[in-house]
């Protein structure tokens, strides 16, 4: 497989490959992440992230055509007021959320899966009514476009450094809340111990409902994120779900860490192999890779220790 | 429209039987005038007990069709624009006196993008409302669910979309394309045009993409003796392309094949512009980016590609002109009409036309009149019906402007035959 290509080609193959594959990562880790902060830190299987990401989206669509009409000078920099609004309208759909149909259902872990479920075909409903079945079509600022030449053969997309240094961030962040708030204190004290952090006088309520609230304003920021990259549709929302539970779940559900090293893993393999094969046999192998590592590590790559 | 290509000439009369004199004059007189008599003229020249010997739902006054398409689901993207057009031509052919003087009423039924469920909804059309017709079913796979329950029931199906042929029943006519006429007239234009030598074909994974591609790869390598430098599937939904696009900027193709579908599409050439793979420079080809998928992949990431269709909205003639305007003027002004609504279109418009040819609704007549039935005021020009039941229609290559439209930059002299069989290409 590799003589057809010169030493050369076969160098910046491996280089555009590497950055492809670190995209994908980005892109694996932004998407997950969200969903890794409720599922790991709640035992809520959320089916509505995809939704709540596609909400981001179009919240992203809604901005672009505001500052078109009244603020055409801004428009350079509308995307980062488009992630922020996403980031709100998300989290606080996510607040209600909670508020309304989650915190009935946490004794009921898999009553959630039913829940959400049915949420995110009213949301899918909801979109294709107010915004239309069709795809919208959300416009980018130029400067977002396009690619800057590193060598003659190597180049480096814009978008692609755009998702990578916001993951980063986005992850950055995160991590300071879990682990050096006091808020991320109590998120962790009622994973472990939901009944005893109640005596110990947290308000394990308000941990949860900020928990997905949190989540879901990621998922949005996500979303808006992808309008670089995907389609903004009702169901476009469902492309995603599945590799989101691949790397969540192949992580260990409860490890932030284990989140960024499965989609590391996964993005990787799924991109080298890609290149060698055509990407429908990449993905069956990816899964058979996983599956494989489920089956000698049920519980994902990373286990917290927690005593039940 | 110019509705006089529409009314039945000696055509309908020619379909009695041994006609008594005096209904071959009221015959006559109806045909020559038929927008000037009272509907009912039409009915009494046409009594129901006649038209209709199996017990379809057809009255004095009345005939009932199905719409069958998915407007929840995924696919309620793609068949929105089908039940548009499909309604639009129902308005149209009631407010010109309607079939053998009856009007079209008409069931629409959600296929909910579940494959059951079209074949659950069209068994409901056709054993329960006793429909005519149906006009419905987009992807292959909702109507290879249905096609069992309309052989078995005796219905009659007008299916829209370009599909990969390999099929062919009496009780189906396509009005879309099967793959042959959308594929080869396309690569031995761009072969011409930019001396292309090399292709890199690309697809979605499933049935329609992978056999066209099929096509594409026969027709490149056996008969115009030229270079396929790779072919590439992904699953529905996918959406990192970054690997592939890796790919052509080392094989460096001359020409791009692209066959994705859905979402997918989306991802893929704002990737492919992010990239720096610019269309007005790099050669490519697709068969599956109509008006209506550039509406969600916006046109200033699909600029200067090309498409082969037989149906751009751009087409300039007499007749489209009127049917995007009335389409516009029913839908929206936002709206945009892609190849596969054009087809839709085409559905309600053929079925009144082997109706009145066949003097009768009953489905066995329906079908074997539908051979050689012409429709003059098509939008995309005249099109015929094949014994195969497909329709002969022109291939067109369009360049996709900025503002998501096609410029026509090409279409064939003649009509091509439909070929969904074809010899040499499996």
């Amino acid at each position: 497989m590799f003589m057809e290509y010169s030493l050369g080609d076969l160098g910046s193959i491996f280089a555009m490959q590497a950055f492809a594959g670190l995209i994908l990562f980005s892109v694996y880790l932004l998407m997950a992440l969200g969903l890794a902060i409720i599922f790991g830190q709640m035992n809520v299987i959320n089916m509505a992230h995809g939704e709540f990401m596609i909400l981001g989206a179009y919240m992203t669509y809604l901005c672009s055509h505001l500052f078109q009409s009244y603020a055409p000078g801004l428009y350079d920099s509308y995307f980062f007021v488009a992630m922020t609004v996403a980031f709100i309208v998300s989290g606080g759909l996510g607040l209600a959320v909670e508020w309304l149909l989650i915190r009935h259902l946490y004794s009921r872990p898999l009553d959630t899966l039913l829940a959400t479920w049915g949420l995110s075909l009213i949301m899918q409903q909801t979109f294709r009514s107010v915004f239309g079945a069709r795809e919208v079509g959300v416009e980018l600022p130029a400067w977002m476009m396009g690619s800057l030449p590193v060598t003659g053969s190597i180049e480096v997309q814009i978008n692609g450094l755009f998702v990578m240094v916001l993951t980063l961030f986005i992850t950055g962040i995160v991590a300071l809340l879990m682990f050096r708030s006091r808020w991320g204190l109590q998120v962790r004290a009622v994973l472990s111990n939901r009944v005893m952090a109640g005596a110990a006088g947290v308000n394990t309520q308000r941990v949860d409902r900020l928990t997905f609230g949190l989540g879901c304003g990621i998922a949005g920021i996500a979303g808006s994120a992808f309008t670089m990259i995907g389609s903004t549709g009702p169901t476009s929302g469902q492309l995603y779900i599945v590799d989101t539970f691949l790397v969540v779940v192949f992580g260990g559900a409860q490890s932030l860490l284990g989140t960024v090293f499965s989609a590391l893993s996964i993005s990787q393999s799924q991109s080298v192999m890609e290149f060698f094969m055509s990407g429908s046999m990449a993905k069956v192998i990816t899964l058979l890779f996983v599956i494989g590592l489920l089956m000698l590590r049920p519980q994902g790559l990373f286990v917290l220790k927690i005593r039940k | 429209m110019s509705s006089d290509n529409n009314k039945p000439g000696g055509a309908g009369a020619s379909n009695f039987r041994l006609p008594t004199r005096r209904q071959l004059l009221i015959g006559t007189a109806a045909l020559g005038a038929a927008a000037m008599l009272p509907r009912s003229a039409w009915a009494q020249a046409f009594p129901t007990s006649a038209v209709n010997t199996t017990g379809l739902a057809v009255t004095d006054t009345e005939v009932t069709v199905g719409i069958l398409h998915s407007v929840t689901g995924t696919m309620a993207i793609s068949e929105t624009g089908s039940v548009q057009a499909e309604k639009l031509a129902i308005e149209q052919i009631n407010a010109a006196g309607g079939v053998l003087g009856r009007q079209i009423k008409f069931i629409q039924e959600d296929g909910a993008s579940d494959w059951p469920t079209f074949a659950e909804k069209a068994k409901k059309l056709l054993v329960n409302d006793k429909c005519a017709s149906v006009m419905g079913c987009w992807t292959s796979a909702s109507r290879k669910a249905v096609l069992p329950v309309f052989e078995q029931y005796n219905g009659m199906l007008y299916y829209p979309t370009f599909y990969e042929g390999l099929e062919q029943s009496k009780n189906v006519i396509y009005t879309g394309q099967e793959a042959t006429q959308q594929i080869i007239a396309g690569l031995d234009w761009v072969v011409k045009e930019k001396g292309a030598k090399s292709f890199y074909l690309l697809g979605s994974d499933y049935i329609w993409p992978r056999t066209s591609n099929k096509i594409a790869r026969k027709h490149i390598e056996n008969f115009l003796k030229l270079k396929v430098v790779g072919e590439e599937y992904f699953p529905l939904g996918h959406t990192q392309f970054n690997s592939v696009i890796n790919k052509l900027k080392l094989t460096k193709p001359d020409v791009i094949y692209a066959i994705i579908v859905g979402g997918s599409n989306v991802a893929f050439y704002k990737q492919l512009k992010a990239a720096g793979i610019d269309l007005t420079k790099q050669t490519l080809v697709t068969i599956s980016v109509t008006e209506d998928e550039i509406l969600g992949i916006g046109g200033e990431n699909i600029v200067g590609a090309y498409a082969c269709m037989k149906y751009f909205q751009s087409l300039d003639n007499p007749n489209n002109t009127a049917f995007v305007s009335e389409f516009k003027k029913k839908w929206g002004a936002e709206t945009v009409i892609g190849d596969v609504t054009q087809a839709a279109y085409l559905g309600p418009w053929l079925w009144k036309l082997t109706v009145e040819k066949a003097g009768s609704f009953d489905v066995d007549k329906v079908a074997a009149a539908s051979p050689g039935i012409e429709f003059k005021g098509a939008p995309e020009g005249y099109v015929r019906i094949h014994e195969n039941h497909h329709l002969w229609s022109k291939t067109r290559v369009g360049l996709a402007r900025l503002d998501g439209q096609y410029d026509v930059v090409y279409e064939t002299a003649d009509l091509m035959e439909p070929n969904p069989f074809p010899k040499g290409y499996q």
